[in-house]
């Protein structure tokens, strides 16, 4: 078995002649978390969506797991957990309907099924709330239902774009305490995130701007290298000596 | 290696389940499925009613005679025309024909009995309101008609009197109708209602059900999945054939029970090119699917389809009085194809040796927009 999770080469996804992404090369350990940062429209979600097989790279080769980015699409979806920005659950079906559904689309065994919904509603502390239709949920109840139906499965890596955005900070604080649960238990995560607390917290960060992977290494590493005291100062730092802060380019989350 | 990942059923049933309890808690879809056939039939079994007769009519009888009394009589008692006004002048016949409240006006001259019993020629006035032609072409062929029928009696009465032997008219057409002897509109209507109605609730609701994954982010999240294009496709479809053939069944049995149409030909037939027919407007709404990114523009899109299929099918409107270029748009649309099965079974009793033409026709564009639909429904977002 690979030492890797992730590991792509030069990833690039053009939108008519608009690059979102532009090379973009990555090697993301095992049993690691990964923080992905960057500006709005800097090209995270569309990395993310091409390590998932959502789209598909207009050039470039990766490994996810060890099956190829390209031909072994659908296998890596076996063994992945997605969480996209924006809450992509059933609204009309209740918590736990929309994790039987997706516990049956992964092929969970009926008593598989049950354990692992009874051990995710407790983690998630959603107890009580099982019935409760997921549109009618609050941003923090949504996010840690759709991260139990991505973790179903018990994927090997979860991918997840921006699950804070827009969430208050307590939800916050309970949301990064489940990853860093499920990391500890082994799980490799990639997170895109703006925020920098977050970021601070990651085993590794990468940063993105305007399609570009600019840097990657730990918070420490980074911070040293540069001599700043924050990784805003760092971020900051690396956008000016890209010379422009124009919104040209942008787009695509 | 590219190791395939097969069709599983857990995972079709998983969708089909899924969209059942969606279908269930979302109203509007639910309405549309059971609220718009009933509708529509209602509507077209009622209102679309292109049978004219009982036109409001205004005699102004100015002879007042035993035999004026006749005409009004003899107009009447067609059916096609109903007294409602008597009056004097013909200023009042005007108003009234502005207002609407006639379509008909019979003037009757001071002098009409006293012209017939001399033997002298009488004319009757009747003015008709060709603001809707059909109804007054009606009018003007029955009151044409049930006057000349008069006429004719009544020299056939004068010729007894002097002692003739009545003569014959030299020349008469016998016409007997066919299929639909007494002529009603409502079974030319509703046979093709029924494929009308099945076009529009499973081309939307099918394109609404998958666009609607799109637009709420929910395709996103499936397509991380393992789940197939057609464990997907097929597991939502199914809940529409479902509704579809619900739709059918209640046209087609309202139909027949309420609306006394007949069924001449084999209903197993009827059924099993209603089959076809479903699967030709599932791929439709597919098709509709993978263009429209919301759901509004599915809806848009599939009135731009609907509207040219209620007029060029031959729903309302004649193909074959058509000009050639809407004949041959008219030749694009399968719902054209359907229309003419529908009525050659209901009302010809005709079968598949007859209407092979058509069926090879429809089997044609179920074949194409099926194949079509799934090239196009790839499990990727853009």
């Amino acid at each position: 078995m690979s030492r890797w999770a992730i590991r792509c080469d030069e990833l690039t996804k053009r939108f008519g002649d608009r690059t979102a992404v532009d090379r973009v090369s990555l090697a993301i350990p095992r049993g690691t978390i990964f923080g992905f940062l960057g500006p709005n429209g800097s090209g995270k979600s569309t990395t993310i969506r091409m390590l998932c097989g959502v789209l598909t790279p207009t050039s470039g080769s990766g490994e996810v797991l060890g099956y190829d980015l390209l031909t072994e699409a659908e296998e890596i979806k076996q063994h992945i957990g997605y969480m996209s920005q924006k809450f992509s659950l059933y609204e009309e079906l209740t918590a736990e309907e929309n994790l039987s559904f997706y516990a049956r689309i992964y092929g969970l065994s009926l008593e598989r099924a049950r354990r692992r919904k009874e051990e995710l509603i407790a983690l998630a502390g959603l107890a009580g709330r099982e019935k409760q239709r997921a549109g009618s949920l609050s941003g923090g109840w949504k996010q840690r239902l759709a991260l139990a139906c991505a973790l179903l499965h018990e994927p090997e890596l979860l991918i997840l774009d921006e699950p804070t955005a827009g969430v208050d900070p307590v939800s916050r604080r309970i949301f990064w305490d489940l990853i860093r649960e499920f990391a500890r238990r082994g799980v490799t995560v990639l997170v895109s995130t703006h925020y920098m607390d977050e970021a601070e917290t990651c085993d590794q960060i990468g940063f993105i701007f305007f399609g570009k992977l600019l840097v990657t290494g730990t918070p420490g590493e980074l911070k040293a290298r540069t001599g700043l005291p924050s990784l805003d100062d760092v971020f900051i730092q690396l956008v000016n000596a890209q010379g422009h802060f124009s919104g040209q380019g942008g787009g695509q989350g | 290696m590219r190791r395939r990942i097969r069709f599983k059923w857990g995972r079709y049933r998983a969708v089909v389940f899924k969209e059942l309890l969606q279908i269930r808690r979302d109203p509007a879809s639910l309405g549309i499925a059971a609220v718009m056939p009933v509708l529509m039939l209602l509507l077209f079994g009622y209102a679309v009613n292109t049978d004219v007769d009982h036109l409001p009519a205004a005699v102004w009888d100015q002879d007042k005679s035993f035999q004026s009394r006749e005409l009004v009589r003899r107009l009447t008692n067609s059916g096609y025309f109903d007294q409602r006004y008597q009056v004097e002048g013909y200023a009042a016949l005007q108003r009234l024909m502005d207002a609407g409240e006639i379509k008909v006006a019979v003037v009757i001259p001071p002098d009409y009995s006293k012209r017939l019993d001399t033997r002298r020629p009488a004319d009757v006035q009747i003015l008709v309101d060709g603001a809707d032609p059909n109804a007054a072409r009606t009018a003007v062929a029955n009151a044409q008609l049930i006057v000349n029928h008069l006429a004719f009696e009544r020299q056939q009465a004068w010729f007894a009197r002097e002692g003739l032997n009545p003569v014959a008219q030299p020349l008469q057409a016998q016409v007997r109708v066919l299929y639909n002897p007494d002529m009603k509109s409502l079974f030319f209507n509703i046979p093709a209602l029924i494929g009308l109605i099945m076009q529009n609730v499973i081309s939307i609701l099918t394109a609404f059900a998958i666009v609607r994954e799109r637009e709420r982010g929910t395709m996103e999240q499936l397509i991380v999945t393992p789940v197939r294009p057609g464990e997907l496709i097929l597991g939502k479809l199914t809940p529409y054939v479902g509704i579809g053939m619900f739709s059918f069944l209640l046209v087609l049995v309202t139909g027949i029970a309420w609306f006394g149409v007949p069924v001449r030909g084999s209903l197993l037939l009827l059924v099993v090119l209603s089959l076809l027919f479903l699967v030709t407007s599932l791929a439709i709404g597919i098709l509709v699917s993978t263009v429209a990114r919301t759901q509004l523009q599915a809806m848009q899109i599939s009135f731009g389809f609907i509207l040219p299929s209620v007029v060029l099918s031959g729903f309302i409107f004649p193909r074959e009085t058509m000009p050639l270029f809407l004949q041959g748009l008219s030749g694009a649309i399968p719902l054209t194809y359907f229309l003419h099965i529908l009525r050659g079974i209901f009302l010809k009793g005709v079968g598949a040796a007859e209407l092979w033409k058509d069926i090879l026709s429809l089997a044609g564009f179920a074949l194409l927009f099926c194949a079509v639909a799934i090239m196009r429904f790839r499990k990727k977002l853009e």
